[in-house]
């Protein structure tokens, strides 16, 4: 999640979901909370109940809306120009926090010289490179004095001052330009903005929640930036009743970026090396900090190598370095350009294990194609979705189709021991209920003896290129009939223990660079904090009138703290805001008179590091810091309000229109963004701008009936029954428009593909009149596929490919589209639900004796089917 | 000591869930995979296998402080009024812009229709006050379906009997509250002892005047009807037909008297007609 990462230092939601209960006002804006996280709403309604205001700003009405007490319209694509307005509102009407924006932001930080503005370049920053896109963000750095030490202006009024910058970058973003951009009546902007800022200071907090509709569009790391400089100014970071909740799509999406499935990680946020870090010194060289938290990446990484590596990880060969896998520098190994890439004939093999590409990928049909390019692919899944019949898709011949398919059951989670890490960041352990059917087997049992045959197969071997996995510790014990691996051992070696007695190390604090401790994942240690004390899997909640903010449920990364940077709920001497917002505080006292840090939550801080300690000058990790300064994992100790570094297309967020788009960019020259990745190939056709064959907007999303490509929901009969068809919703005038009644086929066309839907004609969706233009917006969900109890065309077969630069997540919350009455060219063979189902739960669960294939096969022929990837699994 | 549902819909997200638990936890077969067009509801209604079903009812652009007379699930009524909408969107909660979502179930009447019907004995009323079908007793003549003032009971013509919620007959016996109430996440639905619940009903409404709901108010509780208050109540935003409930729910046999009058006045004027006929055949 670099657009907190960057702002805040933690790559994950600042709070917690009981926490919104403490809120005055909340603002939900790029998600349908309601109905995409209705567990976690409970928490949304009490705050309501308790007589906070829910606003709720989304291109649809929707059950959030229906539930909030304000709702605004908003074009798609335009967060950026909503959020900027009320970021230029708050500075305009001097409604900032300032004692919060002057101590614990960057507010007063000066810029060096060499940086210009959007203002000053028409829609570009500084450092832009034309030739390759991208920017070199040299000329966005801080000046420094002395000592490195960045200068500062506590007026805030030297003109490079963050804040001068900040005021002259969203000077433009006034009510009528948000009218005029993201058709938000002017009246109603305003009352939001008004009451934000009323519920914002030191008495009161609002906070913000966020999910898929800030992160799928080529700006989506700005979007969120733009969020935390709004609630950085607003004070409301590190505070009960604060903080911005990043909504992730799926139960443990959370955990896997912080064990990251991603390409570029390794666990706990340590960076993959490149082939460029020849060795561990050139690695510690580009990722350690000299101030703040970071300067502690040695201790880590050498932790993380000594649990994978155990006694073949020593001082003298780096602690294993040269056996983890490098990166090409040249290469891009994100999602995108490795299906392109696979396409074209560059990855022989692949797993695909809980995904569905064939539905959910955006511009699935590329995906489709590219696995038919394999040689060899294993999938596991309780259900043969889409993707493990990729073969037989799209009306290809499968004799045409080299690619060697091995289908192998998976098991579910009541079917096995473990952990989830949920949005607030929160490992949640759940015990086996009962056993997997048949052949299903756990991911873990599946990796654990894929690996030790592995090592089987190449004991003994003398190669260089072997030792990796022969060096690997690979010693989980296994238990019972199956063999399944004890997989709390696993999360112990994850917590990290001494090596030489294997007890437990209590949390990151007690790691070392020395090769005596081990960890797996640092950020996660201390979850098991002795043999048997498994803190993920603790249950109690506070007890009335207790407020430990629930620290005995679950355990939450880091070091058990559930709102995170709450060293900024008290101000910079240590005391409360105020009263009604106490959390975390100096108790001068304490510690035997030495004084500490106490509170409600556990302090995000050195506990003894008192308010006015000051800066060891060149001290190195949190000596660097002084005792004022609460993002202790940023280099400076702040938060960033404009950041130097982190994000790839500019210090700060500035509008511009989605890849496709109706209008023109009225805020600068630029129409897209100018570090946008794009994909200029055959099969990956663009609209543009004001592509007349492409009128309307598109924007795709999810249901709460469903789970992203239905690859856990459309085999469930009750959950099939409850939204069995695929529909697209418009607007009441559009349908009067194209004659279309409630029910109606509608067929949905883009350059990419061509599907069909019902016509849902509703008034929740609206039309937009903007500048003269009335434009149209269409909603369609996008959980539907081939197979399953209920079946439907692939919506993201209809979107094209171009990214975000920072995070290479893909623009599917706006696109353009055209419509017409009536089915596709094409009829659908196998297009209805199956009415012949009459049965409770789960059908054709693969992996028990006679495993079915029939539900697919009575499609065979149909047309192209469709993947997925879950949507959300691209992290932010 | 009778024991029920209180379904404050002013707090219900439409997620369905109740749905998917009942389902799961009484193993009813999923049975209808059509969409229907009427919102988010492809449920339809009560019935046989169907035992809870949230509605939705889209109310957007009503006339503030209106009666209520949103259009429910309203289609294609002409472009003029939206684009005028579109300057006016929605603001307060369940005010110009309304999608209201209710989970229905059924009424366990203090005067159940269902059971009076019933000529077996298989429809009882339980240890907890609720009436409940003995599915080894029914032999599905189906009088409780047209007995039932709400279209809940529902005779399964592919096992002949007749079926409905049972409150979580089951569970309750094991002390556990019904599927529905323990999967909702909002407290939408509350399942306990009824007068507990209506009591605090009573105080919902109360506080919702007081923050300018006022639109709200209790169904099946104050009211008098035929059926008697209902152990499954609900707090409602709108007439009660907006949600597809009856606005004075009445039982058959209410009707009995005037029935009985019109057949003895029906008999007598054939009597008489009859009468005349022979007397006047007898004059010639």
């Amino acid at each position: 999640m670099p657009g907190l990462g960057t702002s805040f230092g933690r790559g994950g939601a600042t709070t917690a979901q009981w926490d919104l209960v403490n809120s005055d006002c909340i603002l939900i804006q790029g998600s349908n909370m309601a109905e995409c996280h209705p567990v976690g709403f409970r928490f949304v309604m009490e705050a309501r109940e308790r007589g906070a205001t829910i606003i709720h700003v989304d291109p649809r009405f929707t059950r959030t809306s229906a539930n909030a007490d304000i709702y605004a319209p908003l074009r798609p694509g335009t967060d950026i120009t909503f959020l900027g307005g009320l970021i230029n509102y708050v500075l305009s009407e001097e409604k900032f926090f300032r004692e919060y924006v002057v101590a614990y932001t960057n507010a007063a930080t000066i810029i060096g010289e060499d940086y210009r503005d959007t203002e000053d370049l028409d829609g570009v920053f500084s450092g832009y490179q034309a030739e390759s896109g991208t920017y070199n963000p040299t000329s966005w750095r801080y000046e420094v004095g002395e000592g490195g030490v960045p200068l500062r202006d506590e007026t805030l009024q030297h003109p490079r001052s963050v804040f001068q910058i900040l005021k002259r970058h969203f000077a433009r973003y006034t009510p009528e330009m948000v009218e005029q951009v993201c058709g938000t009546p002017r009246d109603l902007f305003v009352k939001i903005a008004e009451t934000l800022t009323a519920n914002s200071g030191r008495d009161r907090t609002t906070a913000f929640c966020y999910a898929l509709g800030w992160t799928q569009h080529t700006v989506g790391v700005q979007n969120i930036r733009a969020a935390a400089i709004l609630q950085l100014l607003l004070g409301n970071i590190g505070r009960p009743g604060g903080g911005i909740l990043a909504l992730r799509g799926h139960a443990a999406i959370q955990g896997s970026t912080d064990i990251p499935t991603l390409y570029n990680l390794l666990p706990g946020y340590l960076n993959i090396p490149y082939a460029s870090n020849r060795t561990f010194s050139d690695y510690l060289l580009v990722n350690q900090a000299e101030t703040g938290w970071w300067n502690n990446v040695p201790k880590y990484a050498v932790s993380m190598l000594k649990a994978w590596y155990g006694e073949n990880a020593t001082a003298e060969n780096e602690w294993g370095y040269q056996y983890l896998n490098k990166l090409d520098d040249k290469i891009d190994y994100s999602y995108y350009p490795m299906f392109f890439r696979m396409k074209d004939g560059g990855i022989r093999g692949l797993f695909v294990l809980g995904e569905n590409y064939a539905v959910g990928g955006p511009g699935s049909k590329v995906e489709r194609a590219a696995m038919r390019k394999l040689e060899w692919c294993v999938i596991r899944d309780p259900f043969l979705v889409e993707t493990a019949n990729f073969w037989k898709m799209d009306g290809v011949d499968p004799h045409a189709v080299n690619t060697e398919v091995f289908f192998m059951p998976a098991a579910w989670a009541a079917e096995k021991d473990g952990s989830l890490t949920n949005t607030q960041r929160m490992l949640q352990w759940h015990e086996k209920a009962i056993d997997p059917p048949g052949d299903a087997r756990s991911e873990t049992w599946f990796f654990v003896h894929l690996g030790r045959r592995l090592r089987q197969l190449y004991a003994g071997s003398t190669e260089e290129r072997d030792r990796p996995l022969l060096a690997m510790t690979w010693d989980y014990p296994l238990e019972g009939a199956i063999q399944e691996p004890r997989v709390e051992s696993v999360l112990e070696e994850i917590s990290g223990y001494t090596v030489a007695d294997g007890q437990q190390v209590a949390g990151f604090a007690d790691l070392k660079d020395d090769g005596s401790t081990a960890c797996g994942c640092w950020i996660y240690s201390g979850v098991i904090p002795a043999k048997g004390r498994n803190l993920a899997a603790s249950r109690v909640k506070d007890g009335p009138g207790e407020w430990t903010n629930n620290s005995r449920w679950g355990w939450a990364w880091p070091a058990n703290r559930r709102i995170l940077y709450n060293r900024a709920s008290a101000d910079p001497d240590g005391n409360p805001w105020s009263e009604r917002k106490r959390l975390v505080w100096w108790d001068s006292m304490a510690n035997d008179g030495k004084g500490q840090w106490v509170g409600y939550d556990v302090p995000d801080f050195v506990r003894d590091k008192a308010p006015e300690s000051q800066r060891v000058v060149g001290g190195k990790g949190a000596a660097g810091l002084t005792g004022a300064e609460p993002f202790i994992m940023q280099s400076d100790g702040r938060g960033w309000l404009f950041a130097p570094r982190g994000v790839k297309d500019g210090p700060l967020p500035a509008h511009y229109e989605p890849m496709e788009s109706p209008l023109p960019n009225v805020m600068y020259k630029r129409q897209n963004n100018p570090a946008v990745i794009e994909f200029d190939r055959a099969d990956n056709p663009m609209h543009g701008v004001d592509n007349p064959a492409f009128p309307y907007i598109i924007t795709t999303y999810r249901l709460t009936e469903h789970h992203t490509s239905g690859a856990m929901s459309r085999w469930s009969t009750w959950l099939s029954e409850l939204q069995p068809e695929l529909f697209a919703e418009i607007n009441p005038e559009l349908a009067a428009e194209l004659d279309i009644r409630m029910g109606d086929w509608v067929t949905v066309t883009t350059a990419r593909a061509e599907i069909e839907a019902r016509a849902m004609v509703t008034e929740r969706m609206r039309p937009m009149r903007i500048e003269g233009k009335t434009l149209h917006v269409i909603g369609i969900p996008y959980h539907w596929g081939p197979a399953g109890v209920v079946t439907g065309d692939v919506v993201n077969d209809l979107i094209g490919i171009a990214l975000d630069p920072t995070s290479q997540i893909h623009e599917a919350k706006v696109f353009t589209c055209n419509m017409r009455k009536g089915r596709r060219a094409q009829a659908i063979p196998s297009g209805g639900p199956h009415a012949s189902v009459a049965e409770g739960g789960a059908i054709d669960r693969i992996g028990s004796e006679g495993a079915e294939m029939a539900r697919f096969d009575e499609h065979e022929g149909a047309e192209p089917l469709p993947v997925e990837r879950p949507a959300e699994a691209t992290y932010d | 000591m009778t024991k029920g549902f209180f379904t404050d819909t002013t707090l219900c997200i439409g997620c369905k869930a109740c749905e998917v638990a009942c389902k799961q936890w009484n193993q009813l077969p999923g049975d209808n995979y059509e969409f229907t067009g009427m919102s988010y509801d492809n449920t339809a209604a009560l019935g046989a296998t169907t035992w809870r079903h949230v509605a939705f009812v889209e109310q957007m652009g009503r006339q503030p402080n209106g009666a209520g007379d949103g259009a429910a699930n309203s289609v294609a009524n002409g472009a003029t009024a939206i684009a005028e909408r579109v300057s006016n969107p929605s603001v307060g909660f369940l005010g110009e812009n309304r999608w209201l979502m209710m989970s229905d179930v059924c009424k366990h009447c203090t005067n159940a229709g269902c059971l009076d019907a019933c000529p077996t004995g298989a429809i009882i009323r339980n240890e907890f006050g609720d009436v409940y079908v003995q599915p080894d007793i029914c032999n599905g003549c189906g009088y409780c379906q047209i007995a039932c003032p709400f279209g809940v009971i529902e005779v399964n013509y592919d096992d002949g009997r007749a079926w409905k919620c049972t409150l979580c007959y089951d569970r309750q016996k094991d002390g556990l509250e019904p599927a529905c109430a323990k999967a909702c996440p909002t407290q939408s639905i509350q399942f306990g002892e009824v007068e507990e619940l209506q009591e605090r009903a009573r105080e919902r409404v109360g506080m919702l005047h007081a923050r300018g709901v006022t639109d709200a108010y209790l169904y099946g509780v104050d009211e008098r009807t035929s059926v008697g208050p209902l152990n499954a109540f609900f707090l409602l935003v709108d007439r009660p037909e907006v949600y597809n409930l009856p606005e004075r729910p009445k039982l058959p046999q209410a009707r009995v008297g005037m029935h009985y009058l019109a057949t003895g006045l029906t008999a007598l004027a054939f009597g008489a007609a009859a009468a005349l006929t022979l007397l006047g055949g007898r004059r010639k």
